[in-house]
């Protein structure tokens, strides 16, 4: 399978990254350069292989259902949340106006 | 002071402990490496005061008589991808330009609380995605090291732990955290002749790490020597209930438990890693390590992992994918880089911070991990890729049943030249090709110095081990360390 630059305009799309039509362009060979490269994994026998899901074996836990059990992961922080965010407003992160 | 800086982890841990010298004096001489080493582009930022700080509470609870924790005094460089409250994180990249983490990663608080400090953050490749360290948004990593025929060409320290590679073999700082995606741990530690070992997947806590590959991504040290390793591992290891993937085993002593004599083990050299044109000085260092296990009382066995080929085409499909996924969280909405066009919408302004936040490589991997994440192409490439991976995954298991450990080459070739391959990603990726199906598997490996080649740049060597068998690695790898007796070092042009 090998990508065009449509594929590659629509792949950037859902991948929310904003390209040139030059950089597409030059996407183009690139990636078809790596898609070419690993498609020879399509010659490897899978027949009844299970695809990994857990590379160690491990039993997933669940935490105690109490509130702010860890203080690190816990809530009422909104100060801490918001330190980083390009532009809070009011307590709140802001966004363009998302509704017409 | 300056002699201070030869010293490794053991010995300045032993000689703040005795009293020989102080935490005081040994921060003093490392900031002072690390001030005067600016060329080498080894540090984002640099944090004299921290390690000050950690130095004098050392020297502190030395005087009341109390414990000074397991790396005490101990300055230490932290990669650019472990969250560090109140110091700038940024991952290489310009989206976390400025980021300031509100909380520390469990990793680096482990070291702080065993009385480690902090000398600065180390550069890396962006979002830890190269071979290299040229995909930092923060400049290149020079290697120190340089090639014997006369020539200045600047080197690669290797990636994507290549602030920390340089910096270790540099000496401005005795060791170094890492983390291991496919190889970045060990691939820059053979490149620049040092040691650093990638611990089953699941040791250390992912908490507070900028995400790469969650299934895959692994913190581990990077230092001088084996011991200094071990010693480092211990600190950096440990369940943490905030990482869901976190093993809850106890951390075994490792540095107590180091034991070179290999008899009775059984070493398997996999046929598979023989690679048609495959560089002569690296195939001889190869041959040389297996020689000194056999003279550690080792068994060599020929073993074969038979996928081998297919494992890092295999890693080209899951690394991008979980890239993809992990990187979708950087919109410019809670944190990091907003590129906010005039009267763009929300839907504009995510791409235009995803396209003025991320290096070219790192959109790359985005796009390539969508694309095989996307409709109708998922079970072609992702499943297929993870069917492989349960194959080499299995590989390993079956080789297992015989060796103990496997020996094989870190790295293809030696460090090469910046700019020598960056043009060509493939030619980038196959840097990995001995380092990846470790990773696949999760498998514990370490890379420790076997010698020089013919340009007199170091060579590594690589240990892999059965989940959770460390130790195994650590011992052999101190075999190799005691026959190789490797002094070689960068000699100080900077």
């Amino acid at each position: 399978m090998s990508v065009d630059t449509a594929t590659v305009a629509k792949i950037a799309a859902l991948a929310r990254i904003k390209l040139s039509q030059d950089e597409v362009s030059a996407m183009v060979p690139e990636l078809n350069g790596i898609l070419a490269w690993v498609e020879q994994l399509a010659e490897v026998d899978v027949t009844g292989v299970e695809p990994m899901t857990a590379v160690i074996e491990n039993h997933l836990r669940l935490r105690d259902d109490v509130v702010n059990a860890d203080v690190q992961t816990g809530g009422d922080k909104r100060e801490k949340v918001l330190a980083n965010a390009p532009a809070p407003e009011h307590g709140f992160f802001g966004v363009p106006k998302v509704i017409e | 002071m300056s002699e201070l800086t030869e010293l490794g982890v053991a010995a300045i841990r032993d000689g703040v402990s005795t009293g020989t010298f102080s935490a005081v004096e040994v921060a003093e001489a490392f900031n002072a490496n690390v001030a005067a080493a600016a060329t080498l582009n080894a540090f984002i930022v640099t944090t004299p005061d921290k390690a000050l700080d950690a130095a004098r509470a050392v020297d502190a609870n030395r005087a009341a008589g109390k414990p000074l924790g397991k790396l005490g005094g101990v300055p230490i460089g932290m990669k650019d991808l472990f969250a560090t409250a109140g110091v700038q994180t940024t991952a290489a990249s310009h989206m976390l330009e400025g980021f300031i983490p509100p909380y520390e990663s469990t990793v680096s608080g482990k070291l702080w609380a065993e009385g480690a400090g902090m000398l600065g953050k180390l550069n890396l490749d962006q979002f830890a995605m190269g071979s290299s360290n040229e995909t930092s948004y923060f400049g290149n990593v020079i290697s120190p090291w340089r090639r014997s025929d006369g020539g200045n060409a600047a080197l690669a320290p290797g990636g994507s732990s290549g602030g920390s590679s340089t910096a270790v073999s540099a000496r401005l700082c005795p060791a170094a955290t890492g983390t291991d995606t496919g190889g970045s741990i060990r691939q820059p530690a053979a490149f620049t002749g040092i040691s650093g070992i990638k611990p089953t997947y699941g040791r250390c806590s992912r908490w507070g790490i900028v995400a790469f590959a969650s299934s895959l991504d692994q913190a581990g040290p990077m230092a001088r020597d084996v011991t200094d390793c071990a010693i480092m591992l211990e600190a950096m290891s440990g369940f943490d209930p905030k990482d869901s993937t976190s093993l809850d085993l106890p951390v075994p002593a490792w540095e107590a438990g180091l034991n070179p004599d290999m008899r009775g083990k059984k070493v398997g050299v996999p046929v598979e890693y023989r690679m048609d044109g495959m560089d002569a000085d690296v195939a001889a260092s190869w041959e040389q390590g297996i020689a000194w296990l056999r003279d550690a009382g080792a068994t060599i066995v020929e073993i074969s992992l038979p996928h081998t080929k297919y494992a890092l085409p295999a890693y080209y499909i899951i690394a991008p994918a979980e890239a993809s996924s992990n990187l979708a969280r950087y919109d410019g909405v809670r944190y990091g880089l907003r590129d906010l066009p005039d009267n763009a919408g929300l839907q504009d302004m995510y791409a235009a911070t995803r396209a003025a936040g991320f290096g070219a490589e790192v959109k790359r991997r985005i796009l390539i991990g969508t694309y095989v994440l996307s409709a109708g192409f998922y079970d072609a490439y992702y499943t297929q890729a993870q069917k492989v991976r349960t194959l080499i995954s299995r590989d390993f298991a079956r080789a297992f049943e015989t060796v103990d450990v496997i020996l094989a080459p870190t790295a293809p070739t030696a460090a090469f030249a910046l700019g020598e391959k960056s043009a060509d990603p493939l030619a980038m990726y196959l840097n990995d090709v001995f380092a990846v199906p470790a990773s696949l598997a999760g498998l514990p490996a370490m890379s420790v110095p076997a010698g020089l080649n013919r340009e007199g740049l170091p060579l590594g060597l690589q240990v892999i081990g059965r989940p959770f068998d460390e130790q195994g690695v650590l011992n052999a790898g101190l075999a190799i360390e005691r026959r190789a007796g490797f002094t070689a070092r960068p000699e100080k042009w900077w």
